[in-house]
């Protein structure tokens, strides 16, 4: 009873569509061209798959979604963040005791402030607080070392908090 | 005079739970004495909270997975959307088949410990309950219902708790095989994603060892209450999935 490679693909990779789905949602800002990137992104899997050698296959397969987002024609059509990470980070304000603040923000408000974000930033906090991944899995789908993974996310989250504030600042127009 | 550690990356990984116990330790003698420094890792506490409890997570469109089913190469043209008897029937007939490929799953993880083992056959069965389009042996959202269709199946009763209020409504129970042995699965939800809660009586006198564990991108919590072993297990992720535990034990 050998299974075909279709059949270990349908078990082991496609259990993932809905994480794969939800970052290219994110990573492209729409319902059709994240649709367009899921197919894509799952038949380069399928292609490539003889080529997979076991462990995350969730990591694996966002790694594409991520390849197939940012190299194709579904390409986000905003400037990246171009400046150099290192140099810019000591300027990084420290989290304040807003706790209390920040539990009143609605789900609403969560949303429009993470779509704001540039591609990296949004990416970064989409990996690790939607999709729960850890640094590691982080380091394995953006292919980037572990210590720049913390920084963007550590950057990510100083972006966020700011903008929540100044949304909540501003109060109900 | 701002403390020269409070920008420091660690506090962010140790609100992360990601650096290892000598590190953890380190920074938690610091932030005994250090206020500061406590306040950041509790802000950055406070915005993983929030932001893991929002539930911000874009739902998957009908119909896509099927697209892309049918999209691979090599597919037959199968209709997914199979009359309600017909899913059934084909779930009991791929039964064989499943049972070793799990079987060949654990073999050829070149003799895992029992713990590992244990996480495989659990994210297994999880994975085989979402395939087979066979979640749940008794469909209901009612404990009133779950908790009486167990018995004379199982040699115990499970206990079942209504969590809908706590954002986890039930979706049903299930009979499953595990680590040698028949075990309940009650089926909870959390944002449309499904939780797998195994449980089953210590009368070996060997309660499951407590763990957290991840595998093939999903997440496994193991605990032992009350002569009870549990292990929850979902894609949801660990910050989410330990509070589930919480809420359950409460």
């Amino acid at each position: 009873l050998e299974t075909t490679p279709r059949e270990r693909f349908e078990q082991v990779v496609l259990p993932h569509m809905r994480a794969a789905y939800n970052l290219a949602r994110w990573l492209t800002r729409n319902d059709e061209d994240a649709q367009d990137v899921v197919q894509e992104a799952s038949l380069r899997a399928f292609r490539f798959f003889g080529g997979f050698r076991g462990g995350d296959a969730k990591a694996w397969l966002l790694a594409i979604v991520r390849n197939v987002c940012y190299t194709g024609r579904h390409r986000a059509p905003e400037a990246t963040v171009a400046f150099d990470e290192e140099i810019h980070d000591v300027g990084d304000e420290a989290p304040g005791p807003e706790g209390l603040l920040l539990q009143q923000a609605s789900r609403q408000m969560l949303m429009e402030a993470l779509a704001d974000l540039p591609v990296e930033f949004r990416e970064a906090i989409v990996l690790r607080e939607v999709e729960g991944l850890s640094y590691r899995e982080m380091a394995e789908v953006t292919q980037l070392p572990i210590g720049t993974v913390m920084s963007r996310l550590s950057r990510a989250r100083t972006r966020l908090r700011r903008s929540l504030r100044e949304r909540m600042e501003g109060g109900p127009a | 005079v701002s403390c020269t550690r409070k920008g420091d990356r660690l506090l962010e990984a140790y609100a992360d739970g990601e650096l290892d116990l000598v590190s953890s330790l380190d920074v938690e003698r610091h932030l005994a004495e250090c206020a500061e420094c406590a306040a950041a890792v509790e802000s950055h506490r406070a915005l993983r909270s929030v932001l893991t409890g929002a539930a911000l997570s874009f739902e998957m469109p009908e119909g896509l997975e099927d697209r892309v089913r049918a999209a691979l190469p090599g597919a037959a043209p199968l209709a997914r959307r199979r009359p309600f008897a017909g899913r059934w029937l084909a779930a009991a007939a791929s039964l064989p088949a499943v049972m070793i490929l799990a079987a060949a799953l654990v073999l050829a993880s070149r003799m895992p410990s029992p713990a590992a083992r244990l996480d495989e056959e659990i994210v297994s069965a999880h994975v085989r309950s979402l395939m087979a389009d066979h979640l749940t042996d008794v469909p209901s959202s009612d404990q009133h219902t779950v908790k009486p269709w167990f018995n004379g199946k199982l040699d115990f009763s499970p206990e079942v708790r209504d969590l809908a209020g706590d954002g986890y409504p039930l979706a049903g129970g299930r009979l499953d095989y595990l680590n040698g042995r028949g075990v309940a699965v009650l089926v909870y939800e959390r944002h449309r994603h499904p939780i797998n809660l195994f449980l089953w009586p210590d009368t070996d006198g060997r309660p499951v060892t407590p763990a957290e564990s991840s595998l093939r991108g999903y997440n496994v919590i193991r605990w032992s209450r009350s002569g009870t072993s549990y292990a929850a297990v979902s894609d949801l992720n660990v910050a989410e999935l330990r509070q589930f535990k919480e809420d359950l034990t409460r």
